[in-house]
């Protein structure tokens, strides 16, 4: 895939099959680490440990579930083709997070592309759901970031949150669905984020 | 700059819109294929034209959304059109380009681009 917001794209749908009420996505990048986090958590129905193991794997899938297929293998080779990793941790009933660390700066890291067409098509295809997506340049160490999770961060050089919850609170009744609507929030957030993801090369 | 403010005049406008159509059944749908396969195949793009141009047309009887791997990835991307007591239209190796055609002529004026269709693919 050209972009991490397709690979992004394609994970964020696990989480539609996994039955989700909320998804997150968190793309952090640390320029002074050279590193760019890119994590997606949802509450859905979670893995046991021997799947969430497995899902990493191409040729894992079980033909009678279907569950995961070539899409977290595609952005585990992504990761590592760039000095990074993917972590997957999830539990049954509580459900799955995966995170993908790659080398911000590295030659082979694609860029991270639209991803206001990415969390527009996930938000006006599952109007039951709710997405969050969060864009972060952070000033300090990749790894201090790990005791926050996907919470906000303390050292900040620029951010950007998108929540379809407040998009439907002022949508008052409107479908999120709406082609005017998904054209809208696909703007809003490129436009909000471009000059963060020019600055730093995200 | 798109603003939340941006967003209530847009709310403003659809919610008279909205309460006059009917709910689904006589509705256009048009399903883009977005697992795996559709998205490394540029199934996205396709998709987001659609929305664009019905957005941009205010065709107000038609849906754009997604479904999961229909089991041709050879021909992805692949999108479906559902016309309302019509057969299933099923168009292949899709392009963001080929979008418009299919919005004028199928969606709009209601006769199938065949030269698109899996139909003409296989022959």
């Amino acid at each position: 895939m050209q972009e991490l917001s397709l690979n992004i794209l394609d994970i964020a749908e696990n989480s539609v099959r996994a039955g989700a009420a909320l998804v997150r996505v968190a793309v952090r990048a640390f320029p002074a680490e050279d590193r760019l986090r890119i994590a997606i958590e949802d509450d859905g129905k979670g893995m046991d440990a021997e799947t969430a193991k497995g899902a990493a794997d191409p040729f894992y899938t079980t033909r009678t579930t279907r569950k995961v297929g070539l899409g977290l293998p595609y952005l585990k080779m992504n990761a590592e083709l760039t000095g990074g990793a993917m972590e997957i941790a999830s539990s049954p009933g509580s459900g799955t997070s995966v995170e993908a660390t790659f080398g911000l700066g590295h030659i082979d890291r694609a860029p991270l592309g639209d991803m206001g067409q990415t969390m527009s098509l996930l938000a006006g295809a599952n109007p039951e759901m709710d997405f969050v997506y969060e864009l972060c340049v952070c000033a300090d160490a990749a790894d201090s970031a790990d005791s926050g999770g996907i919470a906000g961060h303390a050292d900040e050089i620029g951010r950007f949150v998108f929540d379809t919850r407040e998009v439907k609170h002022v949508l008052d009744g409107v479908p999120i669905s709406e082609p005017e609507v998904m054209a809208y929030m696909a703007s809003h957030i490129d436009e909000n984020t471009k000059e963060l993801i020019t600055a730093y090369k995200i | 700059m798109k603003s939340l403010e941006e967003l209530k005049a847009l709310r403003d406008k659809l919610q008279g819109e909205v309460s006059l159509r009917g709910d689904g059944d006589d509705k256009t749908k048009v399903l883009v294929g977005m697992a795996t396969c559709g998205i490394a195949a540029g199934a996205r793009p396709v998709l987001a034209e659609f929305v664009e141009q019905v957005a941009a047309r205010g065709l107000k009887n038609v849906t754009v959304s997604q479904t999961g791997c229909i089991g041709i990835c050879q021909f992805e991307p692949v999108v479906e059109v559902f016309v309302p007591g019509k057969e299933k239209v099923t168009y292949v190796n899709m392009s963001k380009e080929k979008v418009a055609r299919i919005v004028a002529d199928h969606i709009v004026g209601g006769s199938i681009v065949s030269e698109y269709t899996i139909g003409s693919c296989q022959s």
